[in-house]
């Protein structure tokens, strides 16, 4: 049980997929402006992964190693297609401000690489709980981008009024910035330093190392 | 259209304004001629996936696309991001063929680099773009090349500052991945001061 757990904790901050793999951050920040963006696009991923890795799990000794890419592929665009069927029959408005995004779940790297590495060797249940805990680290990083971007660019977070605008009489002039593009790398950049700091396991080693010549020794 | 083509190289920057292949980017940005391999290979595919995909939405996708085959009420609009991959991997898998037959020192500078692009959010990316936005085919030919041309840019002025970067003395835990999240931050800021820009 304990170990099962580690599985789904792992991938939060240890081995975060995002933070440490660099994997599926194509897509992920575009809807961090708004909380309730990044919930929505965090859980489809996550329920698309679950039970992608579930379902190649289930197959994994009837596919041939040569074409087990395409099946894959096939298998993850299948169920991102009906994710984003369900989101545009059932939650519409919020489907058009994810334009885009949603399908691009297809290309996420984070789902092909869980398959690929994890549920391609190994039983359903453990893929599936593989599978939730990537998820949740996605999940996770994305969601704290969103919260700083939202909070301090809109004053708001999951629409709700926290800091009082100054439009509205308050004190609080949001920063425009936060709503843009540059501020989502820059914030993301600062999280890995923070994650890196923390788990200085995780620090890469240097490419370049200064050449220091041997001091010579005065006889 | 040179409007279209300005706005998808800087305003409309796959990479910076819409973080679309990232992996790639944030991957083989670390040496300056890699970025330029990678950046000349998806020029390339982009301009002519974004066309070929705009033929097949309208002749085979959209709604009523297939009235020329008796069948006027079938809309098969949800068949198109399996069909765009489907599509960009086969593309890329002949462009590296024909390169290779044809062009061998192009093929053993670029061949690397092809496979990469098969599953790039970007090109996925752009093609989902053309038809959200309902591009033609002229505006979608442009539109390919400009949001490659973009995208090599942006890969292109990161390897460089990299390059250099590598001699810098960085804080321990914002070396590698971190600084070059900032460093992209700062480029897709500068970037930004080209909206409204315009030639003409």
């Amino acid at each position: 049980m304990l170990k099962s757990l580690q599985v789904i904790t792992d991938p939060l901050l240890d081995k975060n997929p995002v933070s440490v793999h660099i994997l599926g951050i194509c897509s992920a920040l575009a809807v961090t402006t708004s909380v309730a963006t990044a919930l929505t696009l965090s859980l489809a991923l996550i329920v698309v992964l679950t039970v992608a890795a579930g379902l190649i799990s289930l197959i994994r000794h009837h596919i041939p190693t040569s074409i087990r890419l395409i099946v894959q592929i096939t298998i993850i665009a299948s169920l991102v297609i009906v994710a984003d069927q369900l989101l545009q029959a059932f939650a519409y408005e919020m489907s058009q401000r994810l334009s885009v995004f949603v399908s691009l779940i297809a290309t996420n790297c984070i789902v092909l690489g869980r398959t690929e590495a994890f549920a391609l060797h190994n039983r359903p249940m453990p893929s599936m709980l593989d599978a939730l805990g990537n998820g949740a680290g996605y999940a996770l990083v994305l969601l704290v981008v969103a919260s700083i971007r939202e909070l301090f660019g809109a004053g708001t977070l999951l629409g709700y009024g926290v800091l009082p605008l100054v439009a509205d009489g308050g004190w609080y002039q949001p920063m425009r910035l936060m709503l843009l593009a540059p501020s989502a790398f820059i914030i993301l950049g600062l999280l890995v330093w923070a994650v890196r700091s923390l788990r200085p396991v995780q620090q890469e080693t240097r490419e370049f190392v200064p050449y220091e010549p041997e001091r010579q020794v005065q006889p | 259209m040179i409007e279209l083509f300005q706005r998808a190289i800087f305003e409309e920057n796959l990479a910076l304004s819409f973080f679309l292949g990232m992996c790639t980017y944030l991957a083989v940005s670390k040496r300056l001629d890699t970025a330029l391999g990678v950046g000349v290979a998806l020029i390339l595919v982009q301009s002519i996936s974004v066309p070929l995909n705009h033929l097949l939405h309208a002749h085979l996708l959209s709604a009523g696309a297939l009235t020329w085959l008796g069948l006027p009420d079938v809309d098969l609009g949800f068949m198109r991001l399996l069909t765009f991959i489907g599509i960009v991997a086969g593309l890329v898998q002949v462009i590296e063929m024909l390169l290779d037959r044809y062009m061998p020192g192009l093929y053993r500078s670029l061949g690397i680099y092809l496979p990469l692009l098969a599953i790039n959010c970007a090109i996925i990316g752009g093609s989902l773009f053309m038809v959200e936005r309902q591009y033609d085919l002229a505006e979608s030919a442009v539109y390919g090349v400009g949001t490659g041309i973009g995208w090599a840019l942006a890969i292109v002025t990161l390897a460089a500052i990299r390059e250099r970067l590598r001699y810098a003395d960085i804080p321990k835990g914002l070396e590698g991945l971190g600084m070059a999240f900032i460093v992209t931050g700062l480029i897709s800021m500068a970037f930004s001061a080209f909206v409204g820009v315009r030639v003409i």
